[in-house]
């Protein structure tokens, strides 16, 4: 069970790349950019903002 | 993406990454002029008499957590491990903050190392509120001169050719054109020199790999250069570097640098030509 993300942060985040919106995928833990094409992982709680460490969804 | 020919990046970020990592562990007996930086930022805080609901902390090394004046701070690195808790893992670089969202951000000995500095200045810029505060320091301008003279000597003297062994440094001038280029509205840059001394080179070198300073180059030699090599630099070192107690000096340059997110309300020079007085006039 991994530690829900801190609503202020959701406010403030945008995908690194393209400075475009993120969706919430809640289930997979994941910050996802339909801009980039990236979903951007969520561990323990703490978004990873790195396009190396993103899912690519290509 | 497609990444157009550029020559490569002069900063090699894995390296930065696993340099600041490692260094966690043992950062409080090397942490001092990150934390020295981190409480000046902290006085020039209060000289600013206003408060900041929302502040982003760059570098968790000396991070800044709390303050009087800030409700809520999120601090963001690049890394991550269990002696450094984070917000958010991002790259400054890369900033992953939505447009006119803070009213602070605060970069600790980050920019030093940055590949597209003024792309990085622009992009903190606009994550800022108009009227946002961003407020920075970096080793920068005369930072390591004595080691890099002494590792340029032992180099020239044994080996056939140089390679990049400390990295080159901004200075202060550089980073006040920076800022402005931004589009920062009042920059104000200035820096101070710490002196610190060691009982020889190697203490220097292994304080730098403690702070997480090591070689992050990317044209950097990557084959150990041997122990001649290294004693050689220390004699040199010493030998033009003594202080009167016969330890070693090295200097640290810290540049500090505070910028504005242009607002209506912030003090602009006139127009040109908007004068009712001409200044002959007025220096009769």
């Amino acid at each position: 069970m991994s530690t829900e993300i801190d609503p202020k942060l959701l406010e403030i985040l945008v995908c690194p790349l393209t400075k475009g919106p993120l969706r919430y995928d809640r289930a997979a833990q994941e910050l996802i950019s339909d801009g980039a094409k990236l979903a951007y992982p969520i561990r323990d709680g703490i978004p990873v903002m790195l396009v190396d460490e993103a899912r690519d969804l290509k | 993406m497609v990444i157009a020919e550029s020559p490569p990046p002069l900063f090699d970020r894995v390296v930065t990454i696993r340099n600041r990592d490692r260094c966690m562990e043992k950062l409080d007996n090397h942490a001092f002029l990150i934390e020295r930086s981190s409480r000046q930022i902290m006085e020039r805080l209060e000289d600013i008499k206003r408060r900041f609901p929302l502040a982003l902390s760059m570098g968790v090394r000396g991070a800044i957590r709390t303050h009087p004046q800030i409700d809520s701070v999120l601090v963001m690195d690049i890394f991550e491990n269990p002696q450094s808790s984070v917000n958010i893992r991002g790259d400054e670089e890369f900033l992953p903050v939505r447009a006119e969202s803070l009213d602070l951000a605060i970069s600790l000995f980050g920019l030093q190392n940055i590949n597209d500095l003024p792309g990085t200045l622009l992009q903190i810029r606009q994550a800022l509120k108009p009227d946002g505060l961003f407020i920075a320091a970096m080793p920068g301008g005369e930072t390591l001169n004595e080691l890099r003279e002494s590792l340029t000597h032992a180099e020239l003297s044994l080996k056939s050719g140089l390679s990049p062994r400390v990295h080159p440094t901004a200075d202060k001038q550089q980073m006040g054109a920076l800022l402005q280029r931004a589009g920062f509205a009042l920059p104000v840059v200035d820096s101070d020199i710490v002196m610190v001394t060691y009982q020889s080179m190697f203490d220097l070198l292994h304080d730098i790999r403690g702070m997480g300073e090591s070689n992050a180059l990317t044209a950097r030699n990557r084959r150990n250069p041997g122990r001649t090599f290294f004693s050689e630099a220390a004699r040199y070192y010493t030998e033009h570097f003594r202080e009167p107690d016969g330890k070693i000096r090295a200097t640290f340059e810290i540049i500090h640098l505070i910028g504005w997110a242009p607002h209506t309300s912030q003090p602009k020079p006139l127009r040109p030509g908007s004068a009712e007085k001409s200044l002959a006039e007025e220096l009769k």
